[in-house]
């Protein structure tokens, strides 16, 4: 399971600060184990964004958008509504934000941040990735992650280490920072680039004690092997008359 | 005269380069520091170039300051987190060091230490920004310095890296963090320049154009090849290509010195890297007309 956590209301605004029209696309796969998009915490977005002022265009809840194929054959279904819409805002992992960030080619808000990877990965067989830091940018960045596609992780901006469009480690890696540019160039969101992205907080790392009562969690702990039966300890005045001995 | 005073002054400015040794035989860039004295206004010390392990640019900074030379520690991301970088610009600071150029660094894997961690805990943004935050008396978490520092900060930025726009938008990023100068990467193309200056006419910092001198025509293929955002023109290419060995270092100062003069008018001074060759720093300086910074 990918473990997520809600962004607080207030950072999600802030994304969404020039989009009315918003559509959720809650992945059915993790983000449900993490309780992050179960039905109840969807309405509760949902009311929390109403009062905001927002206006919701519609939902679809899609198990498992880190299957592009799924993703696409569902959306598809929605493209009315998608049609009439300013931006997705999605909860899922990183993965699900990028991969329906290239699928739709639409502006897209990730509502999660993904902290943990907690033992099992999801399907990510096409080129999106997450490494869980627990602070996603996606919104600012054109839906394509800088901490994965950019091998520094630069959250800035390119270094100078581009040459025709790929990373100065590998001619075969495309500079993330480009792929970055060149998709918020399309999409006419250039101006989001100049927001400062710094300071990533390490902490974030940390498996939320919260989740450590779950029944996730209980089942796996559970199913842990019981240790060996142990050796019977000494007894006590064993070891007394041992030492005595010496 | 400081390198803030010059650069305030309006004058057109000269820096020059230096790149520490693999051990401590420091012979070769005490003879470097000798030539350039008194003929730039100051010299940047890389900072583990290429990711190649060395001698440290803020110690060799600490020495120029001894020996009266005027240092830019160039300091990159690659190697130290937060805790580090900070500290070691307090370092700076109490040595004397006010003039710091944020980089980003490359990356590990084109040195000699592949499997070494790459750190990049700040980027070069927020490394101006932490100095921002030092000179105001806090560090990045907010708590309060006993005695802050004061800088003079610098960036870089690449004109002729295609396309420029991420290149321009991280330039803006590093101006409202705090920079105060860019010194710019390698440029062999007066026009593309001029054509960068015109897109970044908004900037009101002083720029100084880099120019590395072509030491051969391999370097110079070798360069098109595989360093970012430096194409070299053909017709230069040639020119080194026909010099005989023994006029490699007199064509390479014409050259050098023929793009240094048209491009004067264009930006507030240039930023030489010689790569050792500092012999030809004053005749390059003498083709471009420009007087040695005197100090």
């Amino acid at each position: 399971m990918i473990v997520t956590e809600r962004k607080p209301l207030d950072e999600i605004l802030e994304q969404l600060k020039s989009d009315r029209r918003v559509f959720l696309v809650v992945c059915g796969g993790c983000p449900e184990g993490a309780k992050t998009g179960t039905v109840e915490e969807v309405e509760k977005l949902k009311s929390e964004l109403v009062q905001a002022g927002k206006e919701i265009a519609g939902d679809v809840r899609i198990d498992f958008l880190c299957n592009k194929a799924l993703v696409g054959t569902r959306l598809s279904r929605k493209l009315a509504q998608l049609k009439q819409t300013d931006a997705l805002l999605i909860l899922s992992c990183g993965i699900g934000v990028q991969a329906t960030a290239q699928i739709t080619g639409m502006k897209t808000h990730p509502a999660l941040n993904t902290i943990n990877m907690g033992g099992h990965q999801g399907l990510f067989m096409s080129s999106e990735r997450c490494m869980e830091c627990g602070e996603c940018v996606l919104s600012y960045t054109g839906g394509i992650c800088p901490i994965t596609t950019c091998s520094k992780s630069l959250l800035n901006g390119q270094c100078g280490g581009a040459k025709n469009g790929k990373c100065e480690v590998s001619k075969e890696r495309p500079c993330g920072w480009q792929l970055i540019w060149e998709r918020t160039h399309e999409l006419g969101t250039e101006d989001r680039l100049m927001k400062v992205l710094s300071l990533r907080s390490y902490t974030k790392w940390d498996f939320p004690d919260e989740l450590r009562t779950t029944v996730r969690w209980a089942l796996e702990m559970e199913e842990k092997p019981k240790p060996p039966e142990a050796e019977p300890a000494p007894k006590a005045s064993d070891k007394k008359k041992k030492e005595k001995a010496q | 005269m400081s390198l803030r005073e010059a650069l305030a002054s309006g004058r057109f400015v000269v820096t020059g380069e230096i790149g520490p040794p693999k051990g401590l035989d420091t012979h070769e860039i005490m003879e470097e520091l000798e030539d350039l004295r008194g003929v730039v206004q100051a010299v940047n010390v890389t900072d583990i170039q290429s990711s190649v392990m060395r001698l440290g640019s803020l110690a060799v900074c600490a020495k120029m300051v001894q020996m009266g030379i005027e240092p830019v520690f160039q300091m990159t991301c690659r190697d130290r987190n937060r805790l580090a970088l900070q500290s070691d610009l307090l370092s700076a600071a109490w040595l004397g060091i006010e003039n710091v150029l944020a980089l980003t660094g490359d990356h590990t894997a084109l040195g000699d230490h592949r499997d070494a961690k790459p750190v990049y805990d700040l980027d070069s943004v927020s490394l101006l920004r932490a100095m921002a935050a030092l000179e105001g008396g806090k560090d990045l978490a907010g708590n309060d310095l006993a005695g802050a520092p004061k800088f003079f900060k610098g960036a870089v930025v690449t004109p002729c890296a295609d396309p420029v726009e991420p290149q321009i938008i991280k330039l803006e990023k590093k101006i409202e963090a705090g920079a105060q100068f860019i010194q710019t990467q390698a440029v062999y193309d007066p026009r593309q320049f001029e054509g960068f200056m015109k897109r970044v006419s908004h900037v009101k910092l002083p720029i100084l154009v880099g120019i590395v001198p072509l030491k051969s025509a391999g370097m110079a293929k070798f360069m098109n090849a595989n360093v970012a955002g430096i194409t070299i023109p053909e017709p230069l290419i040639q020119r080194m290509a026909e010099a005989k060995k023994e006029d490699r270092m007199k064509v390479s100062a014409e050259i050098a010195g023929k793009l240094v003069k048209e491009m004067k008018p264009m930006c507030q001074g240039t930023h030489l890297m010689p790569l050792g060759w500092t012999k030809i720093v004053k005749d390059i300086l003498r083709i471009a007309e420009i007087p040695p910074a005197g100090n």
